[in-house]
């Protein structure tokens, strides 16, 4: 029993990883309709500049914040100045230029900041309250975090103006236009906003997984996997998603393969489920008019 | 009639190419006619049939190591292994696919991404060792000329691949462009439309991408016999992302482009590091953008309505 | 006189020069100013961490070219990005040896990438010098006569584990966290060797973990389940961090080995917090420039000095460039000692010739010592124990033979 709630307990925790990056999708989802396959490298990099302000003598606050804003810029450029000039062209196009951006920021992070690995500090003081021997009080403020992050995103959509007019863009570019949304203003404001999350999330992480350029790889495809399980339009399932992959991914090696194929087998587990419900576990059922 | 002297001179210098280079080139160019043969396969999938699959590795991996197992285990000699990886990828592309219709856009790509990276592990899993040599890998030699012909073991290959390829492209070449072709096509442009027209979208979808695996599995399975050596670490879901690369910058839903699809994915990357040698994947991924910026549709969109007539409407 | 002399001259001199071009001819990549050697190294991909071992070399042989190289010949290392996948390494490798004509491949690292190439290089009498990997088939000296290793093997390392808890430990629980490849694959088999028939009682459960994954608190979680009060672990650096600090974190005390490949104190001590790796045993042949015991060593300090003047930006805490310092020292020893004769088969007879040859970054007591039947130039490794400021070396001078 114990090691059960041990497993369950860590899959939460690397749950909230890929959760925390799975909102970060569903922000650039939404908001374009793309899946930002750099997000992930994105983060880390953010993470790196985190590093160094940090470094530098800046209090890990200050750090966050100059960080959030200025991978929030960063987000923002990337988009104006790469994706835009792709918008318009088939979705694979597209995809192909984020291959290239994931392999842009892999090598220079590896380039600039060297491959060693580096600690990076967490908020959460190690001898909180909150903490126990299954989860540090890190894991136990990660998925505060995540939670914090999801309800950010889950009311910026559906309660501001801003989010509303981001969801239309993504929808209906061309009626948007129509009633004044700046169509190409909006989607370069989504890249910044998950761009932000991402950031987040790789500053939430790094002290679990260890500030390296490679730190971000294994970790996007859970988070894709999380996001499309909950729904990829659907923060609240994205969410959901992550942790679920988490979860499963540690019983799975436990108790039902061993180690040695459970990637295999929580991977099949997710093909199977969206099999069955092809637009995700919460998702919408997309119904085409002909 | 353009496009048969542009065939034919292609032809003339891919059959003369082994002989006017030599050893390690005649070996790269024998992995762009691989890459090639695997590219038309994930084009067809993706291209042709609207697809999008991000773990086609997985494909090529299952065609690298039932060749090769078969060729190590003695079970047939090389020139038999080859197709019947082939073969073995088209049954398991078929299996995959027939579930996998249900599954539209970035949930195919998510399924096709978890394929790619899980077979690594299924490959070094302790239970299938005694077949797949683990970790280790397997060791395959080089088969030489058959009946004494004057050819190096390199040459001799590159003509295998040769003959592989120009039957397979133009077996890709005749499927698109016949009924079976069009019916996927109009799955990719309309699928309620085909399905209205009677036309059997989950089975046309399923043979598709039995085919698509069955070209990349063969590809594999001649990659497996050029290269000498299969290993887990060489399939590893950067292949599958060097596939789809090499498809779109060829240009996709196109069949002759792919070569030039090929060569990009076989030579830009010791470009990118001959450039750079501190951060060449920097360097690699700039190119990619730029390629993307400036021909968004590949080779074949370059190039026009010659490959075009396919290619409306293919991607989005 | 003169006469007779004017014609013996000529003769004589047309005598030297086939035999000149005879023994320019056995000497592939050689000339009179230059010894051209070839490698591959992972710059770009997943295992571009070790590239920096490349690097080191280069900065090694160009200050020892500008000491005049070896007996008046410099070294030229062409080093190539594979990207550590195998396909390519046979590609680059075929490229520097059919292309560049070096004269043998130095170091390249990665046992697959290795093992894709060590057919062809060994049909064509190349020596494959001085691989970049611990795994144990480097030293196959009967099948493949031109491939040798450098470090201590995996298994080797391994065994030493092995057999120091069969003696000190015999009725221990062990379980193993291991790198799902053939590197953590080989401690394994290391383990199963020393241990024998007692393997199975011993071992209770084995986890293993990709080098994907991001994070192994699961695998930890399971093993500390089974029960187990001795831990091997064959990780590598990130995965060896995360695990120290995660046993610490619940609360577990085994008695834990760790592979030398992921002891560095500032690459993965310093990370993992280095009150929580107290305790922790490895097995150590090469000394650690933040260790303190490094500090006052002789070896260690004429490292320093290199790396100072030679890689004045390089991060001085990478172990990886105290290896690359070591390997090419042994290179550089065997090219003096194979004097004018630099063919393939010399060189290779050379590196299975080294004596008690003391490398100044090595733990003291431990020498390079190889033989035409013993293709190990590493067998022997101390034990080291972390006792959270340094690693304190105990016992003997083990060997893992």
């Amino acid at each position: 029993m114990r090691e059960f709630l041990h497993q369950l307990l860590s899959g939460l925790a690397s749950g909230a990883v890929y959760a925390s990056v799975a909102v970060a999708l569903v922000t650039v989802y939404k908001t374009t309709h793309h899946v930002n396959f750099a997000q992930g490298e994105m983060a880390m990099f953010s993470t790196y500049l985190s590093w160094m302000l940090i470094s530098a003598g800046l209090p890990y606050w200050a750090a966050f914040l100059v960080t959030l804003a200025l991978s929030f810029a960063g987000g923002l450029l990337i988009h104006r100045l790469i994706v835009q000039r792709v918008a318009n062209q088939p979705v694979l196009t597209v995809v192909i230029v984020l291959i290239g951006l994931v392999v842009i920021f892999n090598s220079l992070a590896a380039w600039i900041f060297g491959s060693s690995i580096r600690a990076f500090p967490s908020p959460f003081p190690a001898s909180a309250w909150y903490g126990s021997v299954f989860l540090s009080p890190h894991e136990v403020g990660m998925i505060g975090v995540t939670f914090v992050a999801l309800a950010l995103v889950f009311a910026f959509f559906r309660y501001t103006h801003l989010g509303l007019a981001m969801r239309a863009a993504a929808e209906n570019p061309t009626s948007s236009r129509l009633v004044g949304i700046r169509v190409d203003w909006m989607l370069a404001l989504g890249w910044g906003l998950a761009a932000i999350f991402g950031a987040v999330a790789g500053m939430m992480a790094a002290p679990l997984v260890y500030l390296e350029p490679n730190m971000m790889s294994g970790v996007i495809l859970y988070g894709f996997a999380g996001a499309l399980l909950g729904g990829i339009e659907n923060p609240w399932g994205a969410v959901i998603g992550g942790f679920a992959v988490g979860v499963l991914e540690n019983l799975a090696g436990a108790y039902v393969v061993g180690t040695e194929i459970k990637l295999a087998v929580a991977l099949v587990i997710i093909i199977t489920v969206l099999v069955f419900r092809p637009t995700g576990l919460f998702g919408r059922r997309v119904v085409a008019r002909v | 009639m353009r496009r048969a002297s542009l065939i034919g001179i292609l032809l003339l210098i891919a059959g003369a190419a082994p002989f006017l280079v030599s050893g390690f080139h005649v070996f790269q160019l024998s992995q762009v006619l691989v890459y090639a043969i695997a590219l038309v396969g994930l084009n067809l999938l993706t291209g042709f049939n609207g697809q999008i699959s991000l773990g086609h590795g997985a494909f090529y991996a299952i065609g690298s190591y039932t060749t090769a197992i078969l060729i190590s285990h003695e079970v047939l000699p090389y020139w038999a292994a080859v197709p019947i990886g082939g073969a073995v990828g088209f049954v398991v592309g078929f299996l995959f696919g027939l579930p996998a219709v249900r599954l539209e856009g970035i949930y195919l790509a998510l399924a096709t991404f978890a394929l790619a990276d899980a077979t690594p592990q299924v490959l070094k899993h302790r239970r299938l060792e005694f077949l797949t040599g683990g970790v280790q890998g397997i060791v395959l030699d080089k088969p030489d000329a058959p009946g004494g012909l004057p050819l190096d073991p390199d040459q001799w290959l590159y003509l295998f691949c040769l003959a592989f390829t120009i039957v397979l492209f133009a077996m890709a070449w005749n499927l698109v462009r016949s009924r079976t072709g069009r019916a996927m096509i109009a799955i990719r442009d309309h699928p309620i439309a085909a399905a209205t027209m009677g036309i059997h979208t989950s089975r046309v979808k399923a043979l598709t991408f039995g085919v698509s695996a069955g070209y990349t599995a063969l590809a594999g399975g001649l990659g497996a016999l050029i290269t000498g050596f299969v290993s887990p670490d060489s399939f590893t879901f950067f292949l599958s992302i060097d596939l789809i690369v090499g498809v779109i910058v060829g240009g996709i839903a196109s069949i002759l482009p792919m070569l030039f699809g090929a060569a990009f994915i076989e030579f830009t990357p010791t470009l990118a590091s001959q450039i750079s040698d501190a951060a060449p994947g920097a360097i690699y991924g700039a190119i990619l953008i730029a390629f993307m910026i400036f021909t968004p549709r590949g080779l074949a969109g370059l190039l026009g309505r010659r490959f075009g007539r396919a290619t409306k409407g293919a991607g989005t | 006189m003169m006469r007779t002399a004017s014609k013996v001259v000529p003769l004589l001199l047309a005598l030297l020069v086939p035999v000149g071009l005879a023994h320019a001819k056995d000497m592939p990549g050689v000339t009179a100013t230059e010894i051209k050697l070839g490698q591959t190294m992972p710059y770009s991909g997943p295992a571009s961490a070790y590239a920096v071992i490349g690097k080191g070399e280069a900065a090694y042989f160009k200050m020892l070219n500008d000491k005049g190289g070896i007996k008046g010949r410099k070294i030229t290392l062409i080093s190539l990005d594979d990207g550590y996948a195998p396909p390519k390494t046979v590609e680059q490798t075929r490229k520097l040896v059919e292309s560049e004509g070096v004269a043998f491949i130095f170091n390249s690292l990665g046992t697959a990438t290795n093992t894709a190439i060590q057919k062809y290089l060994n049909q064509k009498k190349i020596p494959q010098l001085f691989v970049a990997t611990g795994a144990e088939k480097w030293t196959d000296y009967q099948h493949f006569p031109f491939t040798m290793g450098w470090q201590p093997s995996y298994r080797v390392e391994a065994r030493v584990y092995g057999r120091y808890i069969l003696a000190e430990k015999p009725a221990a629980k062990i379980c193993v966290l291991y790198q799902n490849d053939d590197f953590g694959k080989d401690y394994i088999a290391g383990l199963k060797d020393s241990l024998g028939d007692k393997y199975d009682k011993m071992v209770v459960k084995e986890a293993s973990y990709e080098a994907t994954d991001p994070t192994i608190d699961s695998q930890v979680a399971t093993l500390q389940a089974a029960g187990c009060d001795t831990l091997v672990t064959a990780a590598t650096p990130k995965f060896a961090a995360q695990t120290i600090r995660k046993v610490y974190d619940i609360g577990w005390k085994p008695l834990h080995f760790m592979t030398n490949v992921s002891v560095s104190v500032a690459s993965v001590i310093t990370p993992a917090g280095p009150d929580k790796a107290v305790g922790m045993i490895t097995g150590a042949y090469l000394q650690d420039p933040n260790d303190p015991a490094s500090k006052d060593d002789p070896g260690m300090n004429e490292w320093r000095d290199f790396m100072k003047k030679n890689l004045p930006d390089a991060d001085a805490t990478d172990v990886n460039y105290v290896y690359a310092y070591g390997v090419s020292l042994t290179l550089a020893q065997v090219l003096t000692q194979c004097g004018d004769d630099l063919s393939r088969e010399n060189v290779m007879k050379q590196a299975a010739n080294l004596k008690h040859f003391k490398i100044p970054v090595a733990v003291p007591g431990i020498e390079v010592n190889t033989a035409a039947n013993d293709f190990r130039p590493f067998s022997q490794m101390q034990l080291a124990k972390w006792n959270g400021k340094t690693f304190e070396r105990f016992g003997k001078v083990l060997s893992g033979e």
